[in-house]
């Protein structure tokens, strides 16, 4: 056990490490993006002195060095600091308005739950579909349900998110209304009505996120049925489906949990697309109009929960698969 | 020709009429109180807020202007000035003294009662020291703001201007409480028929009738509104034809024909002053020759820009920024037509026999810029003009681009007055004069025409400076472009909406009803 716990604490450690040359990363890269917020804000009407003061302002006439570690030292306290949006605001109305207005973690904090939900709606439908499927393509491998599940998912991958989003508004939302094709969801909504707004773009991410789980669950139980002691599970007159479920699948958790980890990473991290067609209030549109109007607290602070996400699902997955598999477990 | 009146303009001339009996038989047609009004609006962003100096785009000039607060006068839906706060106004005779009498029994959502004092302060929050109003220029032509009673204010403007009451419509200059400013900002505390719920920047406002407004009974008919941001033009139309939404603005001109095939839906189109333009900057060579610039005016094949970027959903523009939706449009001005042997003509009158020429273009500079820019260049081609396409990026196009390269493209949303257009874009010296241009004979005319109060003689000052801009002007103005937005049946107008901006001047709020 105290093995365990050893690799756990040196995959933290790594994640630690990782985190920070991601923000790093994050920080350089933002502050390397063309563009000024003062004159994405000013507009028109940039002239110099009016940039310089708003930079000044917003502290931006720092050295980049002092303005990391500044960002870095709130950041890992849960204050990623006021968006400049917001901050401009306040000195605009003249007055000490800031306790009414949000800071980044605010203005995030709503958007990253509905995020959250709707992966999790999404995870909660595309993992145990894509398992079953994959565990019955395995099992009925190279017949025509293995054929046609393969094609079928194959091809929702391949064709582009919004393409997908399109089609299911169109079956579901204008042919048939079964669910609704806006999935503008807000606190007012009890879970019953966030669940049927959400349907529509969790359908559409299921069958973007199916194929890949699919495909890893039936390679990963393909290639262990070739092993010697499914030969001999065989050879003992054990039934195909109690060979693949009980004697395979476990075998073959490592690379499926790695898989469903970077699937969910995904489901939090790269759906901007479809929020957009759905008008789904998440973090990706947060983060594409921050973008656009250089909101760079905002950004950075996207960016880095974005990082985080990647990098705990991954360390779950990298942890879990440990312990699927004594090899790994008890080390000699 | 056949008279071929299409379901659609029958049912408009229905309501029409229903709207004119309500008049003499209050019982028939009335438009109907209650129901909730969902709108999916694109110009949403996370950085808006309530204070009305900082509007910019549809979703907060619908949330401001058009339903928490109020301004001082407005453009009808027909296109007249009327009062909203502000009973009735008079000018002195050289329009420089400006009194305005306000209306009485008007109440803010807080309660507090509105009256001079608040008009002061609403006006003071555009010029005070750091604030960066779009609507600076217009208050800070005011010298002195006097109250001369609870319910009466008079302006003394540094010259005379005739269209003060009309600059006092501007959606930036809603009216706030005094002393209350920065709540009211934080809040969206007006005195306008809707009181805010609740509002999540750049995602979705939520806003109730307010029972004590003013004029409850015929303005702000709904129960509730409910503003959706949608940014994507497709997903605004599928709200729209699945129900999710009563309105929509800002149709992609490709779904128009689409929409027409709905029978519940109903496409509103009007061509206002928005327009697309080409300004060239004169400092620069070749532009500095006035010969050089109308033979460019007659390589453009106007028509053709409209039927294939706009889909013919525009109208030609003839190289001013003047447009059917302003008072003084000289819609009778000989057009610029595409002549390939007057372009040529002119050319040699700059005593050149051919011309090279850069032009940059992005569909940051408006939708479609970059196609307008071929066409053009494949119609300048027939007269000798040889235009370079410089592909710019969008992403800082108005601060790289814009007012920097030599000839580029750009659009204008036109303002309510001539003067007003004029004076933003055209006035020599002023910042946003996108070419530089300056005409001795046009600034005064200006100037003549801003404190003319007839008529009559402003229509001919204003006719004239059209023709100055169309012959001498350095912007080239293929096309204005139609404002189109849709909406269902689910929801009712008295048939005539505003051309001055979209969806009903963006005041379908506080003017239509649920059917």
């Amino acid at each position: 056990m105290n093995n365990v716990i050893t690799i756990i604490g040196k995959r933290l450690g790594l994640g630690l490490l990782t985190m920070f040359m991601v923000s790093v990363i994050i920080f350089l890269a933002v502050n390397m993006l063309p563009g000024d917020f003062a004159q994405a804000l000013l507009g028109q009407s940039a002239t110099p002195e009016a940039v310089a003061a708003i930079r000044k302002d917003l502290g931006l006439d720092k050295p980049i060095h002092i303005r990391y570690f500044d960002w870095l030292l709130g950041a890992v306290q849960w204050d990623f600091g006021t968006s400049f949006a917001k901050a401009n605001f306040s000195s605009y109305a003249g007055t000490t308005a800031d306790a009414n207005f949000g800071t980044v973690a605010d203005q995030l904090a709503p958007r990253f739950a509905n995020t959250l939900f709707l992966a999790g709606v999404t995870a909660a439908i595309a993992v145990p579909v894509s398992l079953i499927i994959g565990v019955l393509a395995a099992l009925y491998r190279y017949s025509i349900f293995d054929r046609i599940a393969n094609v079928s998912t194959l091809t929702s991958i391949s064709s582009p998110e919004f393409f997908v989003a399109y089609v299911l508004i169109l079956l579901l939302a204008v042919l048939s209304p079964v669910f609704p094709s806006l999935s503008n969801i807000h606190d007012g909504m009890d879970f019953g009505q966030k669940l049927e707004k959400t349907m529509l773009p969790a359908l559409t991410l299921t069958l973007v996120v199916t194929a890949h789980m699919m495909r890893m669950t039936r390679a990963a139980i393909i290639n262990l049925l070739a092993s010697p002691y499914i030969e001999m599970a065989r050879l003992k007159g054990l039934s195909p489906f109690r060979i693949i479920v009980v004697h395979a699948l476990p075998n073959a958790l490592a690379p499926i949990i790695n898989v469903i980890a970077l699937n969910l990473a995904y489901l939090i991290t790269g759906v901007v697309v479809v929020e957009v067609v759905f008008v789904y209030p998440g973090v990706g549109q947060l983060f594409v109009d921050s973008v656009k109007i250089r909101d760079i607290p905002v950004v950075q602070a996207c960016c880095l929960v974005f990082a985080a996400a990647y990098i705990s699902l991954n360390l779950i997955a990298d942890v879990m698969s440990i312990l699927s598999n004594p090899r790994l477990r008890l080390p000699k | 020709m056949t008279l071929n009146i299409s379901r659609r303009t029958a049912l408009k001339t229905a309501a029409a009429a229903g709207a004119l009996s309500v008049a003499g038989m209050p019982a028939m047609a009335a438009p109907k109180h209650g129901g909730t009004y969902r709108i999916g609006m694109s110009g949403g962003n996370t950085s808006d807020t309530w204070d009305s100096r900082t509007h910019s785009d549809s979703f907060m000039i619908n949330m401001g202007a058009g339903c928490v607060f109020e301004t001082l006068t407005e453009v009808s839906s027909a296109g007249e000035l009327v009062g909203e706060l502000a009973e009735s106004w008079e000018a002195s005779p050289d329009a420089k003294i400006w009194t305005f009498n306000l209306r009485k029994g008007v109440t803010f959502h807080n309660g507090k009662s509105f009256g001079a004092d608040d008009v002061i302060a609403s006006m003071n929050m555009h010029v005070e020291e750091g604030a960066k109003s779009a609507a600076k220029p217009i208050v800070s032509a005011v010298s002195e703001m006097k109250k001369l009673s609870d319910h009466q204010v008079q302006f003394v403007l540094k010259s005379g201007s005739a269209d003060f009451p009309y600059l006092v419509s501007d959606y930036h200059i809603c009216m706030f409480p005094a002393g209350q400013i920065a709540e009211a900002i934080a809040g969206g505390i007006g005195t306008g028929p809707y009181k805010v719920v609740s509002f999540e920047p750049g995602v979705r406002a939520l806003v109730t009738k307010f029972d004590d407004h003013w004029d409850a009974d015929n303005r702000g008919y709904f129960a509730e509104v409910e503003q959706i941001f949608i940014a994507d033009a497709s997903a605004r139309v599928n709200a729209l034809m699945t129900s999710q939404v009563d309105a929509i603005n800002r149709v992609d001109f490709k779904s128009v024909k689409l929409l027409n095939a709905y029978i519940n839906i109903d496409i509103i189109e009007v061509t206002g002053n928005m327009h697309n333009t080409f300004p060239m900057l004169v400092g620069n060579a070749p532009f500095n020759d006035v010969n050089v610039r109308r033979a460019l005016k007659y390589a453009v094949n106007r028509q053709e820009m409209v039927d294939k970027i706009l889909l013919g959903h525009g109208a030609v523009g003839n190289d001013h920024p003047i447009g059917p939706a302003n008072q003084y449009y000289a819609a009778d001005l000989e057009q610029t037509e595409y002549d390939p042997d007057k372009a040529k003509f002119y050319l040699k009158e700059a005593g050149l026999s051919s011309l090279n020429v850069d032009l940059s273009v992005s569909d940051g500079a408006f939708g479609g810029a970059v196609d307008a820019g071929q066409l053009y260049q494949n119609s300048a081609n027939g007269a000798g003009v040889n235009i370079n396409i410089v592909q710019e990026p969008a992403d800082g196009y108005w601060s790289n681009v814009w007012l920097k390269k030599p000839w580029c493209a750009c659009y204008w949303s036109g303002r309510a007055t001539e003067d007003w257009m004029f004076s933003t874009a055209y006035e020599s010296g002023v910042p946003w004069n996108d070419t530089g241009w300056e005409n001795e004979r046009f600034q005064k005319l200006l100037l003549q025409g801003r404190a003319e109060l007839d008529a009559g003689l402003r229509g001919e000052i204003y006719r004239e400076m059209q023709g100055i801009c169309r012959d001498e002007g350095a912007t080239v103005v293929p096309m204005y472009q139609n404002y189109v937005d849709a909406k269902s049946n689910r929801v009712e107008n008295s048939g005539k909406t505003g051309n001055l901006w979209m969806l009903d001047n963006l005041r379908s709020c506080k003017r239509w009803w649920s059917a």
